[in-house]
C-alpha cells in the first residue's frame, strides 16, 4: 500500500525528533560537568540588587582563588535575600538593610541565630538629568519631592518642568533605606509615603538609564551606579549645613547625610566556606575590589 | 455607478492602509532585530557561558535553560494533550461534561500568564515542596501549553474523514483499536504541528517561570530537574532592565536567539502541515 | 466477557483517556482553588470594599494599604487604549487579507501576520522599552515616554493576530450564496463586503475582539516594561500607570510568604483570573452562536 510508504517520513521525522532532543540531553549534560568546574554544589549567594555587581565581583575573585569553589550570586532585593536566609535556602544573604522587627521575630521563633557582618559602606545618591540648572538639595526638599508634595522643578530654581520621581519596588532595600532615613526622618515606621504617582522600577540601571534621557527626572540609587551620564546632587542636612556631595570620603566620614552600611547575613556563628569567603571580602584585596566597584570600603 | 466605483477604491484603501500599518512595523521589528544582533551572534555567544558580570561571552545557560523547559514541559502536555483530544473527539458524548470540558479548555486557553505563575508557585513550588526547580517551571509551562495541544489535535483527529473509523468498527475493532490503527496514524503530523507550535509558545513565556524556576545567574548548568535554570525569556527581561553595561548587540541577540527558535518552530510546523495535506 | 489481557489494557487505556479529558476541568478547579487558598486572607487585612476600591497600593507598609483601584484602572486603559487601535486595524486587516487581497499575496500577508504572533511579550517589551519609549517621549513632548500609551500600541500588536486570524476566519465562514446574491443584485464588491459579509460574519468578528481583548488584559511582560508602573489612579493615557498583571509580577519574588502583601498579590490574581474568564467565557458564546447559523 502506498499510503503506508508515504506516512513513513512522518515516523521517521518524530523519531529523528526525539533522538535529538536525547542527544541534546546528553551532550548538555556532559558539557553541564566540563562548563562549571567539577560539578560541586555552588555556595548560594542572595540578596540586595545593590550589592548584587559588588558580589558578583567578590564571587568571581574568590573563585580565581578557590577554582573548586563556585560562588552563585542572585539578586532579588535585601528583602529575597534574608528570607532565604531565614528559610536555609542560601548561605549568605546581602542585604542594604538591617533586619526588619518582623524578620528578627521570624528567627527567633525559628530559632535560627543570624549572624550580621558589615562588609561596605554605600551612600545612595540623588541623581537629575545633566541638564537640570539644580545641583544641591536639603534633606527636607528630598522628602518634599519624593512624597509629590511639591511637582514642578521650578519650585527650586529650576525649569518649569514636571518632576517625574523615579523609585525602586517596594521590597528594595535602597526603597525602604531611602523611605525611613530621607521620608521618615530616620525613623523607620510612620505615615510618609512615596508618592503613588513615584514610577516603580525595575532596577537601579532602569532608574539610570531613564535619569540620563529624560530632563524631568530625579530619581536615587547606591554609589556603585553613579556614571558620567547622570548629574549627581549634593546633598545637607538641613538648610544651615553645606551642601556634601557623595564620595567615598564624605560616605565615610559620615558628612554626607543618605548613607548605609552594606551587610552581609549569614547563619550562626560563620564557619568552614562561608568564614573563609567572609574574611576574603573583609580583606585589603576584598576591600579593594569595593572601591573599585564604586563602594565605600569600611577601612 | 461611477461613485460607487469610487466608494469601493477609497473603502479598499482604507483596508489596504490597515493591513500595510500591521504589516510594515512587523517587517520592521523583525529586521531591526535581526540587523542589531546579528552581529552578537557567534560560536561563543551560543555555546559558552556568560563572563564579566553577563556583559561578556554567551548565553548558553539561557538556551540550554529553555530546551530543558520546553522539553519537560512537552513531556507531560503531549501525553495528556493528546488523550484528551482523543476523548473529545472520539469517545465523548453530547452532553453537558462535554460542554464543560470545553469550556474550561478556553478558559484555561485565556488565564494570563502571571496567574499561572502564581498557580505554579502555590502548587509546585509551596505546596507540593518541589522549590523554586526546573520541573516546578516545566509543569506550570505544560498546563499552559495544553490548551494549544488539545486544539490543535482535536482539528487533526477531526479531519480524518469518519469513513475509516466505520470501517474499522464493521470489521470487528474495538473503539481504541479504531483509534490507534485508523485514526492516530493519519492525524499524526497534525498533532506534530501542534506540538511544533506550542513548543514556540512555551519557549517566550516569561511570566510563569518567574517565581517557579529563573534565576539570574547561575555559574553551573542544571543538572538535574530540582536545580533552578537561567532561561532566554527572563535573560533578555534581565539584561535589557537590570545591568549597566550590556553592549546593545548583546540585547538584540538574545531576542534575536528567542525570536529565532519560535519563528523556527513555527516554521517546521506549517512545513509538516503543508506537507501532510499535500499527501491528502 | 472474558477479561483477556488485550481487553485489560485496553480498559486501562480508555479510563486513561477518560481521565486525561476531564484534565482541563481539573486544572482549571486547581487554579481557582489555589488562589482562593491563599487570596482570601486577604481579608484579615483588607476589606474587599477596601480592597477593591481603595486607591492606594502601599502593601509593605505598616499597616498595609491594599487598594487596587488604581491598577484595575491602570490595566482597563491599557486594555482599553490596546483594543482602539487593534479592533479597527485587525478587522479591517482581516478582511483585506480575506476579501481583496490578490490570491498570490493573501498566504504572504498570513505569514507575516504568523511571524507577528511569533514574537514573545518580552521582545516587544525590550523593543518598546528600547525604542518606542523614547521616541514617544520626544515626539509627544511628554514628562516621561513611560505611559499607558506605550503599553497599549505593544499589546495592540499582541491582540491583532488573534483578532486578525479569527475575523478571517469568521470572514470566509459566510456562505457563498450571501455574496453570490448581492453581487447578482448589482452591488459592488464593496457594498457587499460592507452591508452583506459584516453582518454575516459579525458574531465572530466580535468574538474575535473579545479573545484579543482577553488577551491583552492579561500580558505581563511588555506592559510591566513600558507603562512606567506607578500605581496613580490615571488622568490621561499619556501618563504612567501600573496595571493588575506588572504588580504581580514585580512584587511577588519578593513577598514575604503568609504576608498580607502576599495574600494580597494572591486576591489580585483571583481579581485577574475572574475577569479573564469573564470576557472569554462571553467570546466562546458569541462564537458558537455564530457557528451554529
Amino acid at each position: 500500500m502506498e499510503r503506508k510508504e508515504a506516512r513513513v517520513p512522518v515516523w521517521k521525522t518524530l523519531a529523528a525528533f526525539l533522538a535529538a532532543g536525547s542527544l541534546a540531553f546528553s551532550a548538555v549534560s556532559c558539557g553541564g560537568k566540563r562548563a562549571g568546574s567539577g560539578g560541586a554544589a555552588a555556595l548560594q549567594i542572595k540578596g540586595s540588587d545593590t550589592m548584587v555587581n559588588l558580589g558578583q565581583a567578590w564571587a568571581e575573585a574568590y573563585n580565581k582563588l578557590h577554582p573548586e569553589i563556585n560562588v552563585a550570586v542572585t539578586g532579588g532585593g535585601s528583602g529575597t535575600g534574608i528570607a532565604a536566609i531565614l528559610n536555609g535556602t542560601c548561605d549568605i544573604a546581602e542585604s542594604s538593610r538591617d533586619l526588619e522587627e518582623k524578620e528578627i521575630q521570624q528567627a527567633e521563633e525559628a530559632g535560627t541565630v543570624v549572624h550580621e557582618t558589615i562588609v561596605a559602606l554605600d551612600g545612595i545618591v540623588v541623581v537629575v538629568h545633566p541638564s537640570n540648572p539644580v545641583s544641591a538639595l536639603t534633606m527636607d526638599q528630598l522628602r518634599e519631592i519624593f512624597m509629590g508634595n511639591v511637582k514642578r522643578w521650578s519650585a527650586f530654581g529650576g525649569e518649569n518642568r514636571p518632576i517625574v520621581l523615579l523609585s525602586r519596588e517596594v521590597n528594595s532595600g535602597t526603597h525602604i533605606f531611602f523611605k525611613e532615613h530621607v521620608l521618615r526622618r530616620g525613623k523607620s515606621k510612620g505615615p510618609e509615603e512615596f508618592a503613588p504617582a513615584a514610577l516603580m522600577m525595575p532596577s537601579s540601571y532602569a532608574i539610570a538609564e531613564e535619569t540620563a534621557r529624560n530632563e524631568n527626572a530625579i530619581g536615587y540609587y547606591g554609589l556603585g551606579y553613579i556614571s558620567p551620564r547622570q548629574k549627581v546632587l549634593s546633598v545637607s542636612r538641613d538648610d544651615r549645613s553645606p551642601a556634601v556631595p557623595p564620595k567615598i570620603e564624605t560616605v565615610r566620614s559620615g558628612a554626607y547625610p543618605i548613607s548605609r552600611p552594606l551587610y552581609f547575613f549569614t547563619r550562626g556563628g560563620p564557619s568552614g566556606t562561608v568564614k573563609d569567603i567572609l574574611d576574603f571580602v573583609l580583606s585589603p584585596e576584598g576591600q579593594e575590589i569595593v572601591r573599585a566597584t564604586d563602594f565605600v570600603p569600611i577601612r | 455607478m461611477r461613485r460607487e466605483l469610487r466608494g469601493q477604491k477609497i473603502g479598499f484603501g482604507v483596508l489596504l492602509l490597515a493591513t500595510l500599518l500591521v504589516v510594515i512595523p512587523v517587517a520592521a521589528i523583525v529586521a531591526l532585530v535581526i540587523a542589531k544582533g546579528w552581529g552578537a551572534l557567534s560560536w561563543e555567544f551560543l555555546f559558552s557561558m556568560p563572563r564579566d558580570g553577563m556583559r561578556a561571552g554567551g548565553i548558553f545557560p539561557a538556551i540550554i535553560g529553555t530546551v530543558y523547559l520546553v522539553f519537560i514541559s512537552l513531556a507531560f502536555a503531549l501525553p495528556i494533550g493528546v488523550m484528551a483530544a482523543i476523548y473529545l473527539t472520539e469517545y465523548a458524548k453530547d452532553n453537558l461534561l462535554t460542554r464543560i470540558i470545553n469550556l474550561a479548555i478556553i478558559n484555561l486557553a485565556g488565564v494570563s500568564s502571571v496567574v499561572f505563575g502564581l498557580f505554579g508557585l502555590s502548587l509546585f513550588v509551596v505546596f507540593l515542596k518541589f522549590g523554586v526547580s526546573i520541573i516546578s517551571g516545566a509543569l506550570t509551562l505544560g498546563i499552559m501549553a495544553l490548551p494549544v495541544i488539545i486544539t490543535t489535535t482535536r482539528e487533526a483527529l477531526r479531519s480524518v474523514p469518519d469513513a475509516y473509523r466505520e470501517v474499522s468498527f464493521s470489521l470487528g475493532a474495538s473503539r481504541w483499536q479504531t483509534v490507534r490503527h485508523a485514526v492516530l496514524p493519519r492525524a499524526l503530523s497534525g498533532i506534530l504541528t501542534g506540538a511544533i507550535l506550542s513548543v514556540g509558545r512555551v519557549a517566550g513565556e516569561t511570566a510563569p517561570i518567574l517565581f517557579t524556576v529563573a534565576a539570574f545567574y547561575l555559574p553551573n548548568l542544571p543538572t538535574g530537574l530540582s536545580d533552578q535554570a537561567m532561561a532566554l525569556p527572563y535573560h533578555l527581561y534581565v539584561i535589557t532592565t537590570q545591568i549597566p553595561g550590556i553592549p546593545e548587540s548583546f540585547r538584540y541577540g538574545t531576542a534575536l536567539v528567542l525570536i529565532g527558535i519560535v519563528l523556527i518552530m513555527n516554521v517546521i510546523a506549517t512545513v509538516v502541515r503543508s506537507r501532510a495535506s499535500r499527501k491528502k | 466477557m472474558k477479561l483477556s489481557p488485550r481487553r485489560l489494557r485496553e480498559f486501562v487505556i480508555e479510563r486513561l483517556i477518560f481521565l486525561s479529558g476531564i484534565a482541563s476541568i481539573v486544572f482549571v478547579l486547581l487554579i481557582f482553588v489555589f488562589l482562593l487558598r491563599e487570596g482570601v486572607s486577604v481579608l484579615k487585612t483588607a476589606s474587599l470594599g477596601e480592597f477593591l476600591g481603595g486607591h492606594l497600593w502601599y502593601p509593605i507598609s505598616a499597616p498595609p494599604r491594599l487598594g487596587i483601584l488604581p491598577l484595575i484602572l491602570g490595566s482597563l486603559l491599557v486594555t482599553a487604549g490596546a483594543v482602539v487601535i487593534a479592533v479597527p486595524l485587525g478587522i479591517a486587516a482581516a478582511f483585506y487579507i480575506a476579501e481583496v487581497a490578490p490570491k498570490r499575496l493573501r498566504p504572504v500577508l498570513k505569514s507575516f501576520v504568523e511571524v507577528l504572533s511569533a514574537i514573545p511579550s518580552v521582545v516587544l517589551g525590550f523593543i518598546g522599552i528600547t525604542i518606542l519609549v523614547p521616541f514617544l517621549k520626544s515626539l509627544l513632548n511628554l514628562p516621561t515616554g513611560l505611559t499607558a500609551f506605550s503599553g497599549s500600541l505593544m499589546l495592540a500588536f499582541m491582540a491583532l493576530p488573534t483578532i486578525i486570524t479569527i475575523s478571517e476566519d469568521a470572514i470566509n465562514a459566510v456562505p457563498r450564496e450571501y455574496r453570490d446574491g448581492a453581487l447578482a443584485l448589482g452591488a459592488t464588491h464593496w457594498q457587499t463586503l460592507r452591508r452583506v459579509i459584516i453582518h454575516g460574519a459579525l458574531p465572530g468578528i466580535i468574538a474575535a475582539a473579545m479573545l484579543g481583548i482577553g488577551r491583552v488584559f492579561g500580558e505581563t511582560m511588555a506592559v510591566m516594561m513600558v507603562t512606567g508602573n506607578a500605581a496613580v489612579i490615571p488622568h490621561s493615557l499619556f501618563e504612567p500607570v501600573r496595571t493588575l498583571t506588572a504588580t504581580i509580577a514585580a512584587e511577588m519574588g519578593e513577598a514575604a510568604k503568609g504576608s498580607p502583601h502576599y495574600f494580597a498579590l494572591f486576591a489580585v490574581g483571583i481579581v485577574l483570573f475572574i475577569i479573564s474568564f469573564a470576557i472569554n467565557l462571553t467570546a466562546d458564546l458569541l462564537l458558537n452562536r455564530g457557528r451554529k447559523k
